[in-house]
Formats: C-alpha cells, structure tokens, sequence
C-alpha cells in the first residue's frame, strides 16, 4: 500500500480543483483487478411476526465495480438499497447471498480479529448526520487518535498526534492543533463533516464509502466538502464510493455513475454518458425531476408521484413496470439484467437492450 | 465570557465561537468534575441541594463534633423539654435527643450512598450491556430484570428483613440493593437501546473497536446524566425505604438512626404524651436528606434537558 | 407561476380570492371585543396587500445573552402570491415564518415591527382572536409530517379534530370536506382511515396540505415542506402546490433552503442572511441577474446538471455570530466585492429596478450597474 506522503506547502482546500475525470473507469481496468467488485450482491431481511412471515429485499443481485483512484456515485431514491451496500461493504451487514471482492480477496474469507480490522482500516465509512456521527462527550480528537491507534500501531503517542494533525490539515481544519482541542458542538456541521473524512484517512485506506456525506449541510457548503473529495481522490489516491440522492452533486464529483431503483441496479456507466443519454426510463424520470432554474417547467400536475416501492416479496418483472410509460409485455414477466449497451454503459431494461429508443419522460 | 479566538489563517467555514477554551483539562474525569461544579454553581435547586447534602454528610462524618453527649446512654431525666444542657430535650427513655438525632444521621448516610452506589453500578452494569449485547443475553438479563421488577417492592423488603430479623445498616443496604437495581436497569436499558443505532457507535465499530470497548467508553459516557439520576433517586428511595422498615421494627434496635428513633418514639406514644419533638425531630431530618436528593435531582434534569429550565423573563418588553 | 410573460393581477372582486378577502373581513369585524383588543386599525403602506410584515424583530432570551434571530424584516404580500424565503441555517427564515404565524415561544419575543394580516395587527391579537382567524384564513404546513401528525390518530380523525375545533360539528360535512380535501391533492380518500404511519413520505406532505386547505384559507404558510422527500415527489409535490394555488388563489409563503426549488414556482423571492433581508425581488430577475453578492454566491454554489461542468467554490467562511453581530454588513466577512465602508456600517435596503438590496454597491443608484451572472 502506498505511503501517503505529505504535499509540500499544503493544498489550499477552498480553492475549486479540476474537475475533469481522472483517468479511470472500466476501459483503463479491463484485464486487471478492480479495487472493489461485488458479485451477485444480496441482503434480504425478515419482516413480520410469526404468523406472517415476509421478505424484503434491499439488495439483490448487485454487480458494481469501484477501481482505483476513482469515485463512483451510487444515486438512487431512499429505499432503493443504496445505504444497504454501504453497510455491506462496510461488513456492518453480511450478505444473504453474493459476494465482495476487495482487491481480488473475498471478503468472506475474512475470519481473524486481524484480518477484520485491517478491512475495516482499508475501507471506512464516512456518515451522513454531522451532529450524530462524532460522540458528544469527547473532543474531535478522540475518533482520530483512536483510529491511528487501533490502525497504526507502529506509531509513537507523539507521532500519532502529529499525524493527526496533519490529517485535520489536509481536510482543511486549520489550525490543526486549536481545532484538534475541540469538541463538536463547537464545529459547524460542515466541519464536522470533514472531521469524519479526517477519521476515515488516518487509517490510509484505499476507498472510502462515503454515505450522503453533504445531504444534511447547508448548499454554500457542500462544494466545499465535495471539492475536498475530488482533491482527495487526486491528491491522496484514495477512491471514493459516493452514496447520495443528488444527481447534480453525482456529476460534480463522480467519474461513474451508478443508478439504483428497488434493490437493483437500473444504469450504470460514466457520469457524463449516463446523464447525457440516459437509456433507462427511470434515469430519465430523475433527470427531469431535479430543479433546474435555467430551463423551462414543462409538467402538469398529474406527473409521476415519486413513491419509490418497498420491494417486499416481487414478483419476477421490472420493478419499474408500474411507472414506466413504456412497459411492454416481457416486462411484465422477466427482471431484466444488466447489460452493456455502449463502452462501460450498461442498462438494465428490455426496451433499452431491445435497441430501441428510449424517451420516457 | 465566550472568548473569540483569531485563526492564524482562515478555514473552510470559520468555526463557531469558542466558549471558556482555555479552561480544559484533559483528564476526562476532572473535566467532568469542572462540568459539574459549574453546573451546581449555576442553578439555584442545585445550589442549595448541594449545600444540604453536604451539611448532612458533614453531621454525619463528624458526629461528635456537634454532640457530646452518648446518644444510646439512657442516663437523663425523662422527657425534658429543650434547654441549654438538651437542645432538643430528652426521649421518654432518658436519651439526649439531640445527640441521638447527630448520631442518627451517620446510619441513613450510609445506607442511601450504599444503594445509591450498588443499585446503579449493577444497573448500569447488566442494563447496558444487555442493551448492546443484545440477542441472547439481551433477552436472558431482560427475563431477570422483569421478574424482579413485578415483586413488589416494599413487601419484598418486609419480607427478606423480616426473614433476616434486626437488620443492621449492611445488611438493610444489601436487602434495598438486591430489590431496587432493576428498575434503574430498565430505564439505563431502554436509554442504551435507544442510543444503539447511533451513528457515532457505527463509527466506532466500523473503526474496528471491540464491544466492550465500545460499551465502557463510548455509550457509558453519553449516558452520565441518566446514571447520576438514577443515583440520585436510588439514594433518596433508600432514605425512605430504610427508615420506614425501622420504623415498623424490622430495624436493628440498637442502632441509633432517625428510622429506630421513630420507632421507639412511636412505641412510647410520643404524641399522645405530648413529646412532639421526638416525632417531629427525625422527620423533619429525613425529609431534609430527601430534599437535598430531590432538589439535586431536578437540578441535574435541567441541567441535562435545557427545555426544563425556568425562564428568565425579567426583561421589559420594548414595543415596536 | 408558469413560465412566460408575468400575467396582470386580476381585479380584486373577480378572483375567488378578492370574494374571500370580502368575506374574511365581515368576519373577523363579527369577532365580539375585536375592536375593542386591536385598539387603532393600522394603515398598511399596501393597502391591498394581505399580508403586511413592517420592521419585525424576534429576539430570543438565552442564558449568555440575546440573539436578535430577525432583524427589521418587513415585505408584503397580495392576494394569491406565491413568496419564497430562501436562506441557509441560521438565517432567521424559520423564526420570521413562526413569527408571522405567531406561533413563537419562550424564549423567542417579538420585540418590534408589525404583521398585519387584513388590517389587524396580529402580534397584538389575543389568543381567541387568533384562533378565530388561525386555519379559517392563514393555516401553517410544517416541514416534517411525521412530526406534525399525530401518529395515534387516523388522518381522518385529525381532520375531525381540526373542522371540529373551528366550529363545524355535522358529521356529514366533516366527512363530505375531508374527503374533498384528499381529492385535491390527489389522494384517494380512502386513506381517511390510514394512520401516518401507513402512508408513503410524499402522501403524508400531501395530507398536510390537504388539512392546510380545509377551510381555504387566504394564505398558506409552508415551512421547508419538501426537505424530507426524494427528488420526483418533491417536484410532484411542487406542481401540486401551484396547481392547488391556481385554482384556489390562495398566497404562499415558501421557507426553504433551496433556491432552484422555487425557481419555477414562485412570484417573488426573498433571501435572508443572518436575520436580515439580503434581497428581494421578482423571481426571474434574480435568477437572471443577482443584486447581492451573497445571492450571487449562493447562485453558484450549485452544481448543475446540464451545461459545462466547471469547478465551484461556494463561499468561504460562515454566517457571524448572532449574539455578537458585526458591526457593519453582516456579510463583509465573506464577501468577495467588500470595501472599506462595509465594515463600518451597516447598509441600508436600497432599491434597484424594482429589487430591494442590502448592498452598498446599490446606494442610490437607480437601475445603474447591476452585477449580471457571467
């Protein structure tokens, strides 16, 4: 694993870096293996009682791929399972079936303490509340010296904190040892978000899962926090999952785009393709529901609703049958797959696979 | 009072004013102290529950500094009224009252930071961690804690005191700790359950922490005002509890405390003799000690939940 | 609003609303001692406006000291408008829109200003006088359903409760307008009988607007009503609410914290920083051509999903302290076009081309130099 070495002169977080796609993507990876690939991926959970005993499915039969020096956006509505692979990844949850892959080792054969925590240093989470995420009764530095502590054992107390501090600068806390003192209710959420990025980078991971990072922050500063990824991506080679319902922030930051709907995943290819030529019905009911203050409303008032479903014992079919302007008859029978349709771009949708043109809404 | 300290260089987003920085020690236990006096110095109820309780702890540690006269030594003339030689006269038996109530004061201490302290050192114990172990032990730790919670209490306590003849201070201590801790272990429990699926213990789990760790370290602390309530109200029930099983004589006899004086007062029909004092004298120190519990707990409650403090509204309103 | 050109206020007696406002001004008149408790009817500066905010201040009364949460805001509001208040957290938008509803309590204060709500001054109301006019002509939908519905009581009882508490007690009627309510806005009144619990995030906002509307009011206050949900049901929800004020030509006040949210929707648009009014104005010039540079700055900090795609930076820093505000131009800190003045005091709202600015580069300058969107 590479070192993280220090930048000389310290990058200037606020200043707003290149945003063009680092190279990335599964044409460079064809023939080696990714970062991160699930196979199959599926949670199901119990619900009911006794009497009536049901299945709802969160994931099902997920095929993703993260490589290297790369974010990936994970978009979908809530309930669509997005959090769920999160957790997954983060082996917070085990799969009910399929399997994880992380640098070509199955998670799965994970079975010593050591083994687990090293994991767990490679691959941490970021979370989505500010004000929930850090504990209330310790400064900031705790989860910090904490993780080098469990992650880094080689280091000297004296060398863990000035690691700690160079941490909290390269996310842009600065002055690293006034805010190091703090405790988080005198962080501004913001900050607090970045000491969460600051937490998961001490421990020198390869790819962080990123969980609605900026969704709970107010607009003026989420750029800051999604800059801050894309410099991290660059500056740090750290690859970044990054879960959110945002599709505007998605383009922003992300080299891939991964769109989810009912535990499936409905599209998937590189962020400008996806959104420019959207070929599953649903990426274009999202398309054109997000705000866009320079183009024209063109709606009326009996538009789709929104309500994303719970997807609790399907029947086989698209999920998306129900809402789709343009259902045909094997829709109705067989759960599409995943398939490529252009480089890296694959859509999971008969009509897409079919060839023909898809322009739903 | 909030000290606005320059950044060398400005951040991201400039942080929130800093309030009494500089006054930090990094020993969590003394910061916790340094939270607590404030907290006492700043509220009212708290004030003066603190200065109550620390009077009594003081009459009780050092008895015979206040009372010079042997408390059980039924030497005096009976039933005297108060005078310079009595301050509060003498019992029916010839016991200096006064010193009898000093001495008196030392048993009901021990008994109420006794259970205080064992009741909600159990409960923490067995609440907490069922609610984070969850699953198997979770539901075997319920199963005790609600079997124990469903006998009533104080026949309970009759019973086992009873059963035990005089209880003596140890033995009243442990009897009110074995009935008592599972109330508390059901409400640190349920407050444990409830801070279960907080993100900052997803966090620490995913940084690869041990449970154990988490529970001590993590949950525990978030949970201090919740346990030094329960210490609170566990000591001040044990207050009553004590007292009131001396008072209908499954007390130690020879024991001098405010529940036996009661005791024997009511066996010498103090009232209807018209030694009122040797009634009113331990009551007013029992509901004294349980005032001083009291206010300190609800001093703590505000203190925890800003949304109970009393409103200031001193100011005149301008009109627009 | 519909995009297209800006379509002339019909005259006030033809439009539901002007039939209503007569109505709503015989009744509030029958309203025995309101006379007598509202003492001088004021003199609004718009007489045709419904709602008149002048100079409102809220100040909330801490421990260490006061925070002036809204200073001096003062808009108002004609019949059938659809306003929408934009700002970030901590702004003020959320105090000022319970302070026109008069729904504040300990320890926030109104301390100054008036809001007249069709000739009366509401801050001087008593409660009974409120609850008169609360629900009949101004109803107030908060941000979270789950919250502000009561999860014990089917949606039909707590419609019951609220037609029940303003007098109407046929059970015939109650039943007849619940059932109208939830056709408005596209539920099946089926779900009368549902509990919150049951309904999807979007069906709940929806019956929170449907119990907005039970009376009709004049004007519908909605604090941040679409936060909690995904992107298609918010913008279902939108239309909904246009397509609602359409036909019943109620006046909106939208709170939010997203301003390409209400691009479409809303006449006119006021952003709020650190309890002042930064600008106001018609909702297509200031998308178009930002006055403030805090607008400005939040235009860009954006990220779009068509167009190029270029690098943003937000704006640095965070909003001041309120307990201690600056002394000059709360947003000096920040600002990218600051001079020496800002600083020292504190701008005036001036008038630009019918936009209010709290900027001195507007200073007496009608209609001169306008910041334009690069």
């Amino acid at each position: 694993m590479t070192e993280l070495t220090a930048q000389p002169g310290g990058p200037q977080p606020d200043a707003a870096p290149a945003v063009a796609a680092a190279p990335g993507g599964l044409a460079a990876e064809s023939g080696t293996e990714p970062l991160l690939r699930t196979e199959g991926l599926t949670k199901h959970f119990k619900i009911g009682n006794a009497l009536s005993q049901r299945t709802l499915h969160a994931v099902d039969e997920v095929n993703l791929q993260v490589g290297e020096r790369q974010i990936v956006a994970l978009a979908g509505e809530s309930g669509s399972g997005k959090s769920t692979i999160a957790r997954l990844l983060a082996r917070i949850y085990q799969p009910t079936a399929g399997e994880i892959y992380f640098e070509g080792r199955r998670l799965s054969a994970i079975r010593s303490r050591a083994d687990r925590l090293r994991y767990s240093g490679l691959v941490p989470m970021v979370f989505q509340d500010p004000f929930a995420s850090i504990n209330p009764v310790f400064r900031v530095s705790h989860g910090v010296m904490r993780g080098l502590k469990l992650h880094r054992p080689e280091l000297s107390r004296e060398q863990r904190y000035s690691e700690a501090q160079r941490m909290f600068e390269v996310v842009g806390l600065t002055p690293a040892v006034d805010v190091l003192q703090r405790y988080p209710h005198e962080l501004s959420g913001g900050q607090r978000q970045r000491v969460g990025f600051a937490q998961a980078l001490v421990m020198r991971p390869k790819l962080i899962l990123a969980d609605e990072p900026v969704s709970m922050l107010d607009v003026s500063i989420r750029i800051g926090l999604l800059n801050l990824m894309v410099q991290l991506r660059d500056a740090e080679s750290v690859s970044i999952l990054y879960i959110t319902h945002d599709l505007a922030s998605a383009r922003y930051v992300a080299d891939r785009l991964i769109i989810m709907y009912a535990a499936m995943i409905a599209e998937s290819g590189p962020v400008e393709e996806v959104l420019a030529n959207p070929k599953h019905p649903y990426t274009q009911l999202l398309l054109s529901a997000v705000p866009d203050p320079r183009a024209p409303l063109g709606v009326s008032a009996e538009t789709d609703r929104g309500e994303p479903p719970k997807v609790i014992d399907p029947a086989p079919g698209c999920r998306f049958r129900q809402r789709c302007p343009l259902a045909i008859e094997v829709c109705h029978s067989v759960t599409p797959q995943l398939q490529a349709i252009g480089t890296g771009h694959e859509v999971a949708c008969h009509v897409a696979q079919s060839g023909a043109e898809v322009k739903a809404f | 009072m909030a000290m606005i300290r320059p950044l060398s260089a400005p951040g991201p987003d400039l942080p929130v004013p800093v309030s009494r920085l500089s006054a930090r020690s990094r020993n969590p236990a003394v910061r916790g102290l340094q939270r607590m006096t404030t907290a006492i110095r700043s509220n009212r109820k708290a004030t003066w529950g603190f200065v109550l309780l620390v009077l009594f702890c003081l009459v009780s540690a050092f008895p015979w500094v206040l009372a010079h006269d042997d408390p059980s030594a039924m030497i005096y003339p009976v039933s005297l009224g108060p005078s310079a030689h009595h301050l509060l006269g003498t019992t029916g038996l010839g016991q200096d009252m006064f010193a009898q109530l000093i001495w008196g004061a030392r048993p009901v201490l021990l008994i109420a930071f006794g259970v205080g302290l064992g009741a909600t050192g159990i409960a923490v114990l067995i609440g907490v961690a069922a609610a984070y172990l969850g699953g198997w032990w979770d539901a075997v730790l319920n199963l005790v804690v609600d079997v124990l919670l469903v006998i009533p209490l104080f026949p309970l306590l009759i019973i086992i005191a009873g059963y035990l003849h005089s209880a003596g201070t140890l033995v009243m201590i442990a009897v009110i700790t074995f009935t008592g801790w599972s109330y508390t272990a059901r409400q640190l429990r349920s407050q444990a359950l409830s801070l279960r699926n907080r993100d900052f213990l997803e966090a620490a789990r995913v940084r690869g922490e041990r449970r154990l760790y988490i529970v001590v370290v993590e949950i525990i602390p978030t949970m201090t005002s919740l346990i030094v309530a329960s210490f609170l109200t566990n000591a001040l029930y044990a207050v009553l509890f004590s007292t009131s099983l001396q008072f209908i004589g499954l007390g130690d006899p020879t024991v001098v405390s405010w529940g036996t004086m009661l005791r024997s007062a009511e066996n010498n029909e103090a009232f209807q003799t018209g030694q009122a004092l040797w009634i009113i004298a331990p009551g007013l120190c029992i509901v004294g000690l349980g005032a001083a519990f009291a206010l300190l707990n609800y001093a703590f409650d505000e203190i925890g939940n800003p949304a109970l403090r009393p409103l200031r509204r001193a100011r005149v309103k301008r009109s627009g | 609003m519909s995009s297209g050109a800006a379509e002339p206020v019909p005259a006030m007696a033809d439009t539901a609303a002007g039939v209503r406002r007569g109505r709503f001004r015989r009744r509030l008149e029958a309203v025995p001692g309101l006379q007598a408790t509202t003492g001088a009817t004021y003199q609004p500066e718009h007489p045709d406006a419904i709602l008149d905010v002048r100079d409102l201040s809220v100040e909330y009364l801490l421990d260490s000291g006061t925070v002036v949460a809204v200073d001096r805001v003062s808009f108002a509001l004609m019949p059938g408008e659809f306003v929408a208040i934009v700002g970030e957290s901590g702004c003020g938008k959320s105090t000022l829109l319970f302070a026109i509803a008069q729904l504040l309590s300990p320890p926030a204060e109104i301390i100054g200003g008036s809001v007249t709500f069709a000739g009366r001054n509401m801050v001087e109301l008593t409660d009974s006088a409120l609850n008169a006019i609360r629900w009949k002509d101004l109803s107030v939908v908060m941000q979270s359903a789950m919250n502000a519905l009561n999860p014990v009581k089917s949606i039909g009882a707590q419609f019951k409760d609220v037609m029940r508490a303003h007098g109407v007690t046929a059970r015939q009627e109650i039943a007849s307008r619940s059932a109208e309510v939830l056709r408005m806005v596209g539920i099946d009144p089926i779900h009368l009988d549902s509990y919150p619990h049951q309904l999807s995030g979007g069906m709940r906002q929806r019956s929170m607007i449907a119990m907005a509307l039970l009376f009709t009011p004049e004007l519908v206050i909605m604090d941040e009503p679409t936060s909690a949900l995904d992107v298609v049901a918010q913008r279902s929800l939108m239309v909904q609410i246009a397509e609602l004020k359409e036909r019943f030509g109620f006046a909106v006040i939208f709170v939010t914290h997203d301003m390409s949210l209400v691009s479409h929707f809303s006449d006119r648009l006021m952003v709020m920083y650190a309890g002042q009014v930064a600008e106001l104005g018609p909702t297509r010039q200031l998308f178009d051509s930002p006055a403030h540079p805090y607008t400005v700055g939040l235009m860009d900090a954006f990220p779009s999903i068509r167009g190029p795609r270029r690098p943003l930076s937000g704006i640095p820093g965070s909003p001041p302290d309120l307990a201690r505000p600056p002394q000059g131009c709360r947003f000096a800190p920040r600002c990218p076009k600051v001079m020496d003045r800002c600083q020292a005091d504190p701008p005036g709202l001036y008038q630009v081309d019918g936009i209010d600015v709290r900027c001195f580069l507007y200073e007496g300058a009608v209609g001169a130099d306008r910041w334009s969107k690069p």
